[in-house]
């Protein structure tokens, strides 16, 4: 950088670094376009996915949420169970975060930034699911403090968009200060991503729990009223965001050539085990609660493991939920799992860790919490197609989106992708 | 993924202006056609989408923040809605709460026979849509000697009532002193009056159903659909916070027919009950038949435990 001596030079060099950062810009668009056959595929079969989201979304708007399975019984449904599952993807970001930049693990600083930016990724996807289940999306402007009414700290739910923004934005600012310093070859100054980074920590923490803390706060409903579920929130997200890294990031590797280091996956491995290990204590926990009282207040958990005055729906979902994290756990403390050459194992049970994670915290705990209702009612719920395929879209736009950011982030840290010397 | 295009030291403004060759150029066609073709082929549904929102409804302000002018316009606007939409000349009027009133119910469980009246005269007077039907009033046949709820039978349909051996519980909004739903909401759309009523500002409401999960009487709807109500039942008279007809994707619920009570009348469920099980009045009133109930009979409220101290009582006459 130039010394600044004067007004005239400092107007200059800002001038300058703008129009430095709009070549940055235009040739990130050019590169987002550039890759091979197998990159274009992939990006236009999540483009055209996210096409039929977008149908099925707008056949919603037009009929109205009845074009879903909800009904005034069960009035949330996959979107709501979608979105408190990705929230504690989204969090699960620090399991990146405070290895490499607490513990200073070399070989993380590497991906953390990944991490971060799946973390950004993942909020859109949260915002979208929101934004769908919406009766009236149109007045979403009511939830800006001052030209709306933003009832905080009131609502649960206004907690929730002051956490969920929040969250956002730290970490967009840090991946995209990050970035853009790699790009120009510049040191980043530690005063303007550090403070970030600690509070993204504390704030990736918050947003789980502000998210449990919409259910637990409502009285009327037992099954949620229970102190547990804020821990194995945040357990649960710890166990399926670094497992689903750890499958993403040997993509990653393999796709790109990009050196993730063997330490990565062993300490992430670590995170998996110990995080699944104490959510499935805190699973154990409810159960015993819900069932060794014999308390009427039992019926949702009645309902979901058991099956409740022959309606039965969740039954089978809950239980292999159950089975497919004892797997993995299993495996996961096997030595199947430890050595590199055995990733088939790793992986095999990163999947079923997350996939019964979704399970036992999207529809296992949203779902039963709605039945038998409040009136000891019982109408089960049964996502309609439409519902699904608007769930099929936000999900490839949010790979989507991701995948795009690795693209220009792969490139940047890896140094292929900077400025050119001369502005 | 390799990079061949960024030269160390070639000008960054050169690399931008270079022609495109004949191969980006039909790339950038191909994507362009997908992207355009794709976003307006997903985006053919809205063909039929009815706007039922005109651009001053869409800025139109929260309740509370309408100064009596915009009130009189909004009014106005919304006869002229009906009028349009349903044929229909209504009077939509926003009567307020009564100085030195707290409305209250009382409902005599020995005296319901469970006929449902009252559920069909609420549906009458608050222009619930048919279709998909929604009501705000839920008779459960209880069982004779339990209180627990996942005993009842919401779907008893048999030739007469009572059946013996079960006792009838209907519930409404409870219009809790304390009610959750109110904190649950996010833009505050909804809030209790100064009346105790706890009311809706159905063009407010953003419809995120939080206020119906926080419910512990399931006392809430939503409006899932546009709704349907044939003409020659739509009820003209109409109040702003009560049973005008709402907009498709937000929610609503009893207001103890708040047209019909803030201007002396009794609630139509009340009016409707054959057997005298329903009675209404002030709470702030020492001679209220709602004051003798709670001086004289064995009264209860639903599920006390979750703290939401309804205004809306149970009692025994035997």
């Amino acid at each position: 950088m130039e010394k600044i001596e004067n007004g005239e030079v400092h107007k200059e060099a800002i001038s300058g670094s703008l129009s430095n950062y709009g070549l940055f810009l235009l040739r990130a668009v050019r590169l987002s376009f550039r890759g091979h056959i197998a990159f274009y595929s992939w990006m236009i079969f999540l483009t055209i996915l996210s096409f039929f989201g977008l149908r099925a979304y707008c056949n919603q708007f037009v009929e109205g949420l009845i074009t879903t399975g909800m009904t005034d019984q069960v009035s949330w449904g996959v979107y709501i169970a979608n979105f408190t599952f990705l929230v504690g993807m989204a969090a699960a970001a620090v399991m990146l975060v405070i290895p490499a930049y607490l513990y200073k693990e070399e070989e993380m600083h590497n991906i953390v930034i990944f991490g971060e930016l799946f973390a950004v990724a993942v909020m859109i996807m949260c915002m979208l699911f929101v934004t769908v289940d919406l009766g009236r999306p149109g007045r979403f402007w009511h939830l800006i403090p001052v030209i709306g009414r933003f009832n905080f700290p009131i609502s649960m739910l206004s907690w929730d968009v002051v956490a969920l923004t929040g969250y956002f934005i730290i970490n967009a600012h840090v991946c995209g200060y990050l970035l853009y310093m790699k790009y120009l070859g510049q040191k980043p100054s530690k005063w303007l991503y550090m403070p970030f980074i600690i509070l993204s920590i504390v704030w990736a923490v918050s947003i789980h729990t502000v998210t449990a803390f919409l259910y637990v706060g409502i009285a009327g409903r037992p099954f949620w009223n229970s102190a547990i579920v804020a821990p194995r929130f945040i357990a649960s997200a710890f166990t399926a965001g670094p497992a689903f890294m750890i499958v993403a990031f040997q993509i990653i590797r393999s796709t790109t050539g990009y050196h993730i280091g063997d330490r990565v996956f062993q300490l992430l491995r670590q995170i998996v085990t110990i995080s699944l290990l104490i959510s499935l204590f805190l699973f154990g926990c409810e159960i015993f609660k819900e069932f060794y009282s014999q308390s009427l207040h039992n019926a949702s958990a009645r309902y979901l493991f058991f099956g409740l005055h022959g309606h039965y729906a969740l039954v089978p979902w809950i239980w292999s939920a159950i089975a497919m994290e004892v797997a993995a756990v299993i495996i996961l403390l096997s030595r199947f799992s430890k050595t590199p050459a055995r990733h088939i194992w790793l992986n095999l049970a990163c999947i079923m860790a997350t996939v019964g994670i979704w399970i036992e915290k999207g529809p296992g705990l949203i779902i039963p919490g709605f039945l038998p209702t409040p009136l000891g009612e019982i109408v089960e719920y049964t996502p309609t197609l439409n519902e699904t395929i608007v769930c099929v879209g936000i999900w490839s736009i949010g790979i989507l989106l991701f995948s795009w950011m690795l693209r220009l982030a792969i490139p940047i840290t890896s140094g292929m992708f900077h400025a050119t010397e001369d502005r | 993924m390799s990079e061949k295009t960024t030269g160390k030291s070639a000008a960054g403004k050169k690399e931008m202006f270079k022609p495109l060759s004949r191969r980006s150029f039909l790339k950038a066609g191909a994507l362009g056609s997908l992207l355009i073709g794709g976003t307006s082929a997903a985006m053919l549904p809205l063909r039929k989408f009815k706007n039922d929102t005109s651009l001053e409804t869409f800025f139109q302000q929260h309740y509370e923040r309408l100064t009596p002018g915009r009130m009189e316009r909004i009014l106005k606007r919304i006869e002229n809605e009906v009028k349009e939409r349903h044929g229909i000349e209504a009077r939509v009027k926003d009567p307020k709460p009564i100085p030195d009133v707290q409305f209250a119910y009382a409902l005599n469980i020995s005296r319901c026979v469970g006929c449902r009246r009252c559920v069909h005269a609420c549906v009458e007077e608050n222009n619930q849509s048919r279709d998909p039907e929604i009501q705000y009033i839920r008779v459960l046949e209880m069982p004779d000697g339990t209180f627990d709820v996942e005993k009842s039978n919401h779907d008893y349909a048999p030739d007469t009532v009572p059946t013996e051996g079960k006792y009838y519980m209907p519930v409404q909004c409870q219009q809790c002193e304390n009610p959750p739903c109110v904190k649950a909401c996010p833009v505050g759309a909804t809030w209790k009056d100064d009346d105790g009523i706890v009311v809706i500002d159905y063009d407010w409401c953003i419809g995120c159903r939080y206020c119906e999960a926080a419910c512990p009487y399931w006392a809430r709807r939503f409006n899932f659909a546009e709704p349907k109500i044939p003409k020659e039942q739509i009820n003209p008279e109409m109040a702003y916070l009560g049973n005008r007809i709402r907009p498709k994707g937000t929610m609503e619920k009893c207001t103890f027919c708040l047209g019909r009570v803030r201007n002396g009348l009794l609630p139509k469920c009340s009016e409707a009950c054959p057997a005298g099980a329903r009675q209404f009045g002030n709470l702030l009133d020492p001679d209220s038949v709602i004051r003798h109930i709670l001086r004289e009979k064995r009264v209860y409220v639903f599920k006390e435990e979750v703290g939401t101290r309804p205004k809306f009582y149970y009692w025994f006459d035997k």
